[in-house]
């Protein structure tokens, strides 16, 4: 069904008033040529196209990740299964845990908020183009560091890597050192893209759009900026101790040394903790943004739902020992841990009335990624509540370390920021490549998630509270573990499938002619959506001007009481990489053209008549460079040979420091 | 295309599928109410207890789930796409409403949470015995678990290894045993718990939750068995490639056949380490007599 089509039926909009849109003229005064192809993607440091990398690898990981964990459920299927030994059993658990938190779920939200935060708040890039490049190649070469390790031994201490198992005397393999240089390489690019986002967030945004009327996407993706740079350098810091345990002989966590296992605990929690809201909160912000525009109603209790994620944020670093109840941490510790975890599900329980608030009274249409929305509550309820029983400590001592945590770790990761994730690709894949993914498909997709899913990770809660633990390879028939084990396994791979459908659905819509794609296909209600799909490498003809939290909505629901619901072109609007570069490319508004890019576009001419140019970052290779450097000196720890260590070591530090060289030259000239 | 009838009515059949399923998964656990809950048995306190507090929990999170999950699955029907309906009211909130159900919220996990409080501690110390213990509270956390006053109780050290469990028992004569601990009924056992290399955790699901085996840390954890049997757990903390074959026992027999087995326990650990000085003793002489013919030589 075409989009015309769609609105037609949907009866909502003229479709003739998209065609009625003119669009300026746009003159490309590159002094250099800009590179094409593969090259042109490598280089970029267009957000659009840096985020559109991030998605890709992030979803190559992810598949990864997945079949890690069918492989898994092939040997929990039965009992005393013998596909795979402890060893291999230990290694994907480490793979898959690992792959999806660090090379999944946390890039995959900073993908899309590459993408979408300078659309959102109509800017032309992210603050810090090339940083951003930078923070794409160190994810990817982190990658590439991790699964180095399936060469030799793979990690084998799970994704939590405790202290002392991960310790030389236990794990001398290379897989955990692979391991520390995947969080050193994705933890410095998670920490480069936070303060990026941040500084855009806080400085782009246009005239009109406080803080009061930022999309709640913005929103989330801001908490998950300040989360990242408060937690990332506690894990930093372990992990280096760690590296500095195994190969330099210090003992920060070797007990039989006067070191402390407790206190990696202690570093590993202060990081992992908020890192479930990191991984959580864009999802939250995804859903927020796609709820109103299919209930065809604004988001129920706005404040309510961007303050609660603040509240979320600062609660997130009171919680960290409920992961360490069972350690003995004594009964005034425990208290006070579980009150506050407890207090954190008031935040979250305000999110999800405010959501079906928001529905409430709606028009409500079930396209894919509104099912994937309406999937992430139903199912977030779920994860949430058994996150209650998990806050308390006696509970706790029961539930925690099996298969209970497993479930709900699932239900919010999964079926909380997955879903979220799944909502926002079927959401924003016509902004980004111009296509719909097919809705049928998309209806598939959903429903087999939605029963794969449940059936794979519900009756989890029932092996938890029998006893089962998690992480163990292998249990004795009698347990009465089998019956739940085998459908768990076999919802797994209905959830393998509903992936392999969503393959095939953008394969489908890459393949499919190509349509033209208005501007705003779904009718929302946000910047994004009032620029061409795909968005021109500038982004906006004109800056926008904005006077409320839906500008594109104005038309039909104009402000009660306040400004007239009018977006103009706002003054030339200045980011950190618009002082002038002569190596950059500038992109000119054509004069004399019509500026009425939307409807309700007032172009300021007189600026265009001036000569009003605007400045795109220049392509570079540098911050790949950089990062390649980075890698080649993470292979020369891990690799022993001497030859390969010194050649790796020399030529690492070399790439390093051509790269910077060659940066700062490209920046000052 | 689909004519708008039939939209309609694919939706309406996707959503009481939703609807189902979630009745269904709400429906299960009465289903299985003997694995809804975690495991006890052996009539063990903590267990117990745990039990009991998670029951309260689960009763009072079943009817906001249900309510929840209900009133979203209503209003996805309730508030679907009809043709040629006006575009709804752009309702932007309620604060009063809002402000209502976070106090409400609020409340609940309050309510939750001085629960929890209350019974936290009978879970974690040991039992009085029906003494009073006077400033027991402040030593709880500490590595010496207070033996209650009044009652039977038995202090037995836990050490956690790769990958089996060793117990060591006070009194004269050393007494221990691996893999399964043999304890008396009807007393309080203490337990102090430690590991000799990585971290593990020593849990018997139907007498007492998890107490981590940290290497430097000694933590402790209780339990009284009411009932003479055999109880099981795996360890519960990821210690290596055969972390799932350490599991660990615990038997509980009457304290006669209690006595009985440590007084056999005792000998045999006796004549062990007898025969083992003797054969050690023999090598030594051996070498001895080696060492003798190479400085003749």
């Amino acid at each position: 069904m075409s989009t015309a089509e769609y609105r037609a039926q949907e009866g909502t909009i003229d479709p003739g008033r998209i065609a009625e849109r003119a669009r300026p003229q746009i003159v490309e005064r590159g002094l250099r040529a800009r590179p094409g192809g593969w090259l042109g993607w490598i280089t970029s440091t267009d957000h659009k196209k840096i985020g559109v990398m991030y998605l890709i690898a992030t979803f190559m990981f992810f598949v990864v990740g997945g079949v890690e964990a069918l492989m898994m459920r092939l040997q929990l299927g039965a009992a005393q299964n013998t596909i795979m030994d402890g060893q291999t059993y230990n290694a994907l658990v480490s793979l898959h845990g690992t792959t999806m938190v660090f090379l999944f779920v946390v890039p995959v939200l900073a993908g899309f908020g590459n993408y979408l935060v300078p659309l959102m708040i109509g800017a032309r890039d992210m603050a810090f183009p090339r940083l951003n490049a930078l923070s794409l190649w160190l994810f990817v070469f982190g990658g590439i560091v991790f699964y180095t390790s399936l060469f030799f031994t793979p990690p084998e201490a799970g994704w939590t890597s405790y202290a002392p198992l991960s310790d030389d005397a236990f794990l001398p393999t290379g897989g955990i050192d692979a391991w520390i240089f995947l969080v050193h390489l994705t933890g410095l690019s998670s920490l480069i893209g936070a303060i990026n986002f941040v500084a855009t967030i806080h400085n782009m945004r246009p005239k009109g759009m406080g803080f009061g009327r930022m999309p709640l996407f913005v929103w989330t993706i801001l908490i998950y900026a300040y989360l990242l740079i408060l937690a990332l350098p506690a894990i930093a810091a372990a992990v280096t101790m760690l590296l500095t345990d195994r190969h330099f002989g210090t003992g920060f966590f070797d007990p039989t040394a006067g070191g402390d296992p407790l206190l990696w605990q202690h570093l590993f929690w202060f990081f992992g903790h908020p890192e479930v809201y990191i991984l959580i909160l864009p999802a939250m912000g995804i859903v927020s943004e796609v709820l109103p525009v299919f209930s065809r109603k604004p988001i129920f209790g706005y404040s309510f739902i961007a303050y609660s994620g603040v509240a979320i944020g600062f609660l997130s670093f009171t919680v960290w020992a409920h992961h360490m109840f069972a350690t003995g941490l004594g009964d005034f510790a425990n208290g006070a841990f579980a009150t506050g975890s407890f207090l954190i599900g008031v935040p979250t329980g305000v999110k999800i009335f405010n959501w079906i608030g928001t529905m409430w009274g709606g028009s409500l249409r079930f396209k894919t990624a509104m099912l994937f929305a309406v999937g992430f509550i139903a199912m977030f309820i779920i994860g949430g509540i058994s996150g209650v029983s998990l806050a308390s400590p006696p509970v706790d001592f029961q539930q925690t370390d099996t298969y209970y945590v497993v479930a709900h770790i699932h239900y919010v990761l999964f079926g909380g920021a997955i879903m979220g994730m799944f909502a926002g690709m079927y959401y924003w894949w016509p902004k980004m490549f111009g296509r719909f993914l097919d809705e049928g498909l998309g209806k598939v997709h959903f429903w087999l998630t939605m029963v794969g899913f449940n059936l794979a990770f519900f009756p989890m809660h029932w092996l938890g509270t029998e006893g089962m633990p998690r992480r163990i390879y292998t249990y004795f028939p009698d347990m009465g573990w089998n019956f739940w084990n085998m459908m768990s396994s076999v919802g797994a791979y209905i959830l393998g499938i509903s992936v392999m459908v969503l393959v095939g659905n953008m394969i489908y819509a890459y393949r499919r002619p190509r349509e033209e794609m208005p501007d705003n296909p779904w009718d929302a209600a946000t910047l994004e959506w009032a620029t061409t799909s795909p968005p021109p490498a500038h982004n906006f003809d004109a800056v926008p001007v904005v006077y409320s939290r839906y500008p594109l909505w104005e038309d039909r629901h104009p402000v009660e009481g306040g400004q007239p619901a009018v977006i103009a072109a706002a003054a030339p609007h200045t980011s950190i990489d618009e002082r002038s570069h002569p190596a950059d490319t500038q992109v000119a508004v054509g004069e004399g053209e019509s500026n009425a890019h939307l409807a309700t576009v007032e172009a300021d001419h007189g600026e265009h008549e001036a000569g009003h140019a605007f400045h795109l970052p220049a392509p570079t290779i540098f911050p790949m460079i950089l990062a390649f450097g980075l890698l080649l000196i993470a292979f020369a720890l891990l690799f022993s040979p001497p030859i390969l260590k010194v050649t790796f070591l020399i030529t690492g530090v070399i790439y390093f420091v051509v790269a910077i060289y060659g940066w700062v030259k490209q920046i000052s000239e | 295309m689909a004519s708008p009838c039939q939209i309609d009515r694919r939706h309406l059949a996707a959503l009481l599928a939703l609807g189902a399923l979630l009745g269904l998964l709400a429906a299960a656990p009465a289903a299985f109410a003997d694995i809804l809950t975690p495991e006890d048995g052996g009539g063990s306190p903590p267990a117990e207890r745990t039990d009991v507090l998670y029951e309260i929990t689960l009763w009072m999170a079943l009817p906001i789930f249900l309510l929840v999950e209900g009133v979203l699955i209503y209003s996805l029907v309730k508030h679907r796409f009809r043709r040629g309906a006006p575009e709804p009211a752009q309702v932007r909130g309620n604060t009063r409403l809002e402000i209502g159900w976070t106090v409400g919220a609020a409340a609940i996990l309050v309510v939750l949470t001085v629960i929890t409080l209350a019974f936290l501690p009978g879970i974690r110390d040991p039992e009085a015995g029906g003494a009073q213990r006077a400033g027991a509270v402040a030593v709880a956390a500490t590595d010496q678990p207070d033996v209650p006053p009044g009652g039977p109780s038995l202090n037995v050290r836990v050490v956690g290894q790769q990958y089996i469990w060793r117990y060591d028992y006070p009194g004269p004569g050393r007494l221990f045993a691996y893999h399964r601990m043999v304890v008396p009924t009807d007393t309080t056992i203490t337990l102090d718990i430690t590991s000799q290399d990585v971290q593990h955790s020593f849990w018997i699901p139907e007498l007492f939750g998890k107490a981590d085996a940290v290497p430097g840390h000694i933590n402790d954890m209780w339990f009284k068995v009411t009932e003479e049997g055999v109880y099981r757990g795996n360890c519960a903390e990821l210690c290596g490639e055969n972390h799932a074959q350490m599991i660990g026992e615990v038997e509980a027999m009457s304290p006669d056949r209690y006595r009985a087995w440590a007084d056999r326990q005792r000998s045999d650990i006796r004549t062990a380490a007898r025969a083992l000085a003797d054969q050690r003793r023999r090598m030594q002489a051996q070498q001895g007599a080696g060492e003798g013919s190479l400085l003749r030589q």
